[in-house]
């Protein structure tokens, strides 16, 4: 059973990292989690970013944040990209595949996958 | 929605934006009857808005003039043959118990029954994008509770450690899929 214990174990390692994670977070991803975007299937593409980054070992450099309706409900699930300096890349229609692959060729590579922008599904 | 754990999520969305600070979902099985219950202590609605907030076409938001979250999940308690009442008090004339309660009922054996799908994935998800509220779950089969989850005492043993770490939410999903399991 996973237990309080084990919680109190988490603690006890997160506190350790934790200086090492602040300062940073240059790398934004907002997913919509309106109404339009859950039912479009929003839930399990966040639930991939949040995993697929940590996989990668980027969360020192990327938040996963969750927002409300963007106003193109046929696009959703529909997730933006937000770097400073760097115009916003808004990537539609998303499924926990496409995730995959744009934490890797984008957020880890720095190349954004044009296929899934919304400028691409034009 | 394909499924009910998807409509608490949306639902519980409106709670957030109510500035709730503790957000209780329950979910309630008897015999052939289920039940669901998110409650808020946010600012409440005033008694013109409760009136409206099942009109898809009565909406506080301003990018669009629709808005179809309780409508949704209202539709899915009524093609079960079952009800959905909001209750709330609004916080201008119940300052200290200002809060929201929305109930909804569906008869299980109805063919028009939405299933209620994955529910740890929908608490996780409101913990990770809402690190700051407080959510207290707990789900009911015939009078036994089969699993429960109450952030406040997470936090307690926490302490600094943000609810949103992803360790945490990994332990959240599992300490929560072990509890199913063991039914």
């Amino acid at each position: 059973m996973k237990s309080l214990a084990e919680l109190q174990a988490i603690k006890d390692r997160m506190r350790s990292k934790i200086v090492l994670r602040e300062g940073t977070g240059e790398i934004r991803v907002v997913v919509g989690m309106a109404t339009c975007g859950i039912a479009a299937g929003a839930r399990p593409v966040l639930s991939a970013f949040v995993e697929e980054v940590n996989n990668a070992g980027l969360s020192g450099q990327v938040t996963v944040s969750q927002t409300g309706c963007v106003g193109l409900c046929q696009y959703e699930p529909i997730v933006e990209v937000l770097e400073a300096g760097k115009d916003k890349v808004t990537y539609v229609k998303m499924t926990p595949d496409k995730v995959k692959e744009v934490v890797e060729k984008h957020l880890k590579g720095g190349n954004v996958v044009t296929a899934y922008t919304v400028a691409g599904a034009n | 929605m394909k499924e009910l754990s998807l409509n608490i999520l949306d639902i519980t969305e409106n709670s957030v934006k109510a500035k709730a600070t503790l957000i209780s979902i329950t979910i309630t099985e008897d015999a052939d009857m289920l039940t669901i219950s998110i409650a808020d202590n946010g600012t409440g609605m005033t008694e013109e808005t409760v009136r409206n907030v099942t009109d898809p076409f009565y909406t506080t938001r301003t990018t669009r003039k629709v808005g179809m979250g309780l409508p949704l999940f209202k539709f899915a308690a009524e093609q079960t043959g079952g009800t959905l009442a909001v209750n709330s008090k609004h916080f201008e004339s119940f300052p200290d118990s200002s809060g929201t309660t929305v109930t909804a009922t569906f008869y299980k054996k109805h063919i028009d029954f939405t299933p209620l799908g994955d529910v740890i994935s929908s608490l996780t998800t409101l913990i990770q994008g809402h690190p700051d509220i407080d959510f207290v779950y707990r789900h009911d089969i015939d009078g036994t509770t089969v699993a429960s989850l109450d952030t406040r005492e997470l936090r307690a043993v926490l302490e600094d450690v943000p609810l949103d770490t992803f360790e945490v939410l990994t332990w959240i999903n599992e300490n929560l899929a072990e509890q199913y399991n063991s039914i």
